[in-house]
């Protein structure tokens, strides 16, 4: 689960001075315009690894913290299908992060230094997971719209011109429509309920409709932009063009239930935009900079595993052994 | 820290850890190659980080193998495995215009209409 | 065949797979290495199936309620039938593989037992999960062994794991008044011929491990999981898990 590769100016910056060698670049950006893989033992611009690390790695983190707020219910799960349906898909979110930190090792960043940069803050992961899951129809919102908005990011990404990534996403993917089944199987059972059910769900959605509106990032018209990042297929569709292919896809399957969102500006113009209020974006910056109710809370869990986990990685890391990245 | 999640309650964490965190050095890398059919042949799908084959074989499992079809996995330490550079892709080339090698090359067909055709075989 | 006697070895069997399905499962997320989350994820779910294909036997052949009722909504913790080695919390990772190493040895023994019970339902579940019994054993096989050589810390971490957690593994074998039925009608040979089974397995491994097989005196052993003396941690691990259903039972969740 996944939102969006965001730049800062002076990544911008940089990207519109690329000092590399023409005739490489030239080959390099020629072999992604023919629709070519970047393998990992190919020439690639310095930024282009650079950014590719960044992204891939936040993808990374945001799986395996992302499997935090649904571990939530874990142990609450209400019967044999539920429970071995939630056990089965936040372990599928582990798995992704395992996929994913493969992927950016091949780039030459361990996994356990991009794990160090995770827990020391230097390197972010989506800003959704940093909201709590409050009540078992939390894990039903999660499941259907939360992965319904990462698949609409990962689907586009999946087209990118990094091999590895590319592979890892299609997989990824292909794992997840078992996630958005599940989840939204848990959405129609609450929405089809008891009242107590019903309203537990429409609570649940009220809670989550800013935060997935944030989870494509901040407006186009405000957010840093980068020619270079498209032409590179690093990145490959704007935040409000994803924003809006989901509100697309996922509004009608709640209004058929009932359920309602909690904005009554919230409609399909005759554009076929959708046209929302400002979600507040003031408060996604917020959360962003460790703001948010539970970031500290799901660094503290991440430092938990890692630290008591320690002596069994000790213990299984062969003295003579020289790492070596992962092949493709 | 009081966390919504009972798993994390029961771990008694202290809230505000400012301390650096430090991993500690990497396991090395398995190369994974997974079969979905008896028959078939093993194609690579990933890595999985292990410290020996045994241990390799059941992250693989756990990590490509978690649905559909198995039949088998492989598994070969990422540095004993030797490629090809990049920039050596040239040697390959020409490969594909050594049409010779092609069965799509030798097409008798016209040639057999022509010559039934001016000699009138029947 | 003693109906009693039957559904005593289904419950047992049947809470132990779930308890320690749920206790597993805790492991989702936070783990040592990601690869091993999913180990212990997969094999908790390996768990639960078991313990739902079991209630569904119950079910189906003896007459007990539908498995998600018996398993969510059986609100006295003394109709449970778990041994109290199962209740216990995660803990570390050095107890949570440990237990992993001996109960798992355990159910494999007992489940190839059973794959020659005069009960045949009993006898077709026992051969359908025993790949998946063969897999966990391999799983706590080969980290045993690699941990028990690994660091003097994983070493020390190891031996006193199982130490710990030896008292209450002998607490599996607790035996049922029920028993001799059972043994007589060929469907189950008994604890004590699972036990014999069980410490010849585990023996070989961990002196391969470079561990020892601690001695726990007879009154030491943990009983009355079996007959519905648990620990303090089965009655808030029950509450904990029925907390979603018990808010209406009669919904469909």
């Amino acid at each position: 689960m996944y939102g969006n590769t965001n730049i800062t100016e002076e990544d911008a910056k940089r990207l519109n001075t690329i000092d590399e060698d023409p005739i490489k670049l030239a080959q390099f950006e020629d072999r992604i315009t023919r629709g070519e893989k970047i393998e990992p033992g190919d020439w690639m611009p310095k930024e282009y690894r650079k950014q590719l690390i960044r992204m891939i790695e936040q993808h990374a983190h945001s799986e395996i913290v992302g499997a935090l707020p649904e571990g939530t219910w874990i142990t609450r799960a209400p019967n044999f299908r539920r429970k071995l349906a939630l056990i089965a898909k936040v372990q599928d979110e582990i798995g992704h992060g395992q996929l994913l930190y493969s992927a950016a090792e091949t780039l030459g960043k361990t996994r356990e230094q991009m794990l160090e940069d995770l827990l020391n803050g230097k390197s972010k992961y989506s800003n959704i997971f940093n909201y709590p899951a409050e009540t078992w129809a939390d894990v039903a919102v999660i499941g259907f719209l939360v992965d319904g908005a990462a698949i609409v990011n990962q689907v586009i990404n999946s087209k990118g011109s990094y091999g590895p990534y590319c592979r890892a996403l299609e997989r990824i993917c292909y794992e997840e429509s078992f996630h958005l089944k599940q989840g939204h199987d848990n959405v129609v059972y609450l929405a089809t309920g008891t009242k107590k059910q019903r309203a537990m769900l429409q609570d649940a959605i009220n809670r989550w409709y800013r935060p997935l509106l944030h989870f494509f990032g901040p407006p186009d018209r405000t957010s840093q932009h980068s020619e270079k990042l498209m032409k590179w297929k690093v990145k490959l569709a704007s935040n409000d063009d994803m924003r809006n292919q989901f509100l697309d896809q996922y509004v009608p399957k709640i209004w058929e239930l009932g359920i309602t969102f909690p904005d009554p500006n919230l409609k399909k113009n005759d554009a076929g935009i959708w046209e929302f209020s400002d979600p507040d974006w003031d408060e996604f910056k917020r959360v962003i900079n460790g703001g948010g109710p539970c970031n500290s809370e799901r660094l503290a869990v991440r430092k938990y595993a890692e630290e008591a986990g320690r002596w069994v990685r000790n213990a299984l890391t062969a003295k003579n052994e020289k790492y070596v990245a992962p092949l493709a | 820290m009081n966390s919504l999640d009972p798993r994390i309650k029961r771990l008694h964490l202290k809230k505000d850890e400012t301390e650096p965190v430090h991993t500690n050095s990497h396991l090395v890398t398995w190369e994974v190659f997974h079969q979905d059919k008896r028959g078939k042949q093993h194609a690579h799908v990933g890595a999985v980080h292990a410290s020996s084959p045994e241990l390799a074989l059941i992250m693989a499992k756990e990590v490509f193998g978690r649905r559909g079809k198995t039949t088998n996995l492989w598994v070969v330490k990422t540095s004993d495995v030797f490629t090809f550079q990049t920039e050596d892709e040239d040697m390959f080339e020409t490969t594909p215009e050594k049409t010779f090698r092609d069965p799509a090359d030798y097409k008798v067909r016209d040639r057999i209409e022509k010559y039934r055709n001016t000699a009138k075989v029947i | 065949m003693n109906n009693e006697a039957l559904k005593d070895l289904l419950y047992k069997m049947a809470d132990d797979a779930l308890i320690i399905g749920h206790r597993n499962s805790e492991w989702t997320g936070i783990g040592p290495m990601l690869e091993e989350d999913l180990a212990f994820s997969s094999m908790a779910q390996d768990k639960i199936g078991h313990a739902k294909a079991l209630y569904q036997i119950l079910h189906e052949i003896l007459g007990e309620p539908e498995p998600d009722k018996v398993a969510f909504l059986r609100e006295d913790e003394k109709l449970f039938k778990c041994c109290q080695f199962v209740e216990l919390p995660i803990g570390e990772y050095d107890f949570s593989l440990v237990r992993q190493f001996l109960f798992d040895h355990a159910e494999a023994v007992r489940y190839d037992m059973l794959t020659g019970s005069s009960f045949q339902p009993l006898a077709q579940l026992a051969k359908k999960v025993k790949g998946e019994i063969k897999y966990h054993t391999m799983h706590a096989d080969t980290f045993l062994k690699q941990l028990g050589h690994g660091t003097e810390e994983s070493h020390a971490r190891m031996q006193s794991a199982l130490n710990y957690a030896m008292p209450y593994a002998l607490g599996v074998f607790e035996k049922s008044e029920l028993e001799n039925d059972l043994i007589s009608q060929q469907v189950f040979a008994g604890e004590d011929a699972a036990k014999k089974l069980w410490l010849e397995k585990i023996t070989p491994v961990i002196e391969a491990a470079g561990l020892q097989l601690p001695k726990v005196a007879d009154d030491k052993i943990v009983y009355g999981g079996r007959k519905g003396f648990h620990s303090e941690y089965l009655k808030s691990l029950l509450d904990e898990m029925c907390e979603v259903v018990r808010t209406d039972p009669e919904a469909e969740w």
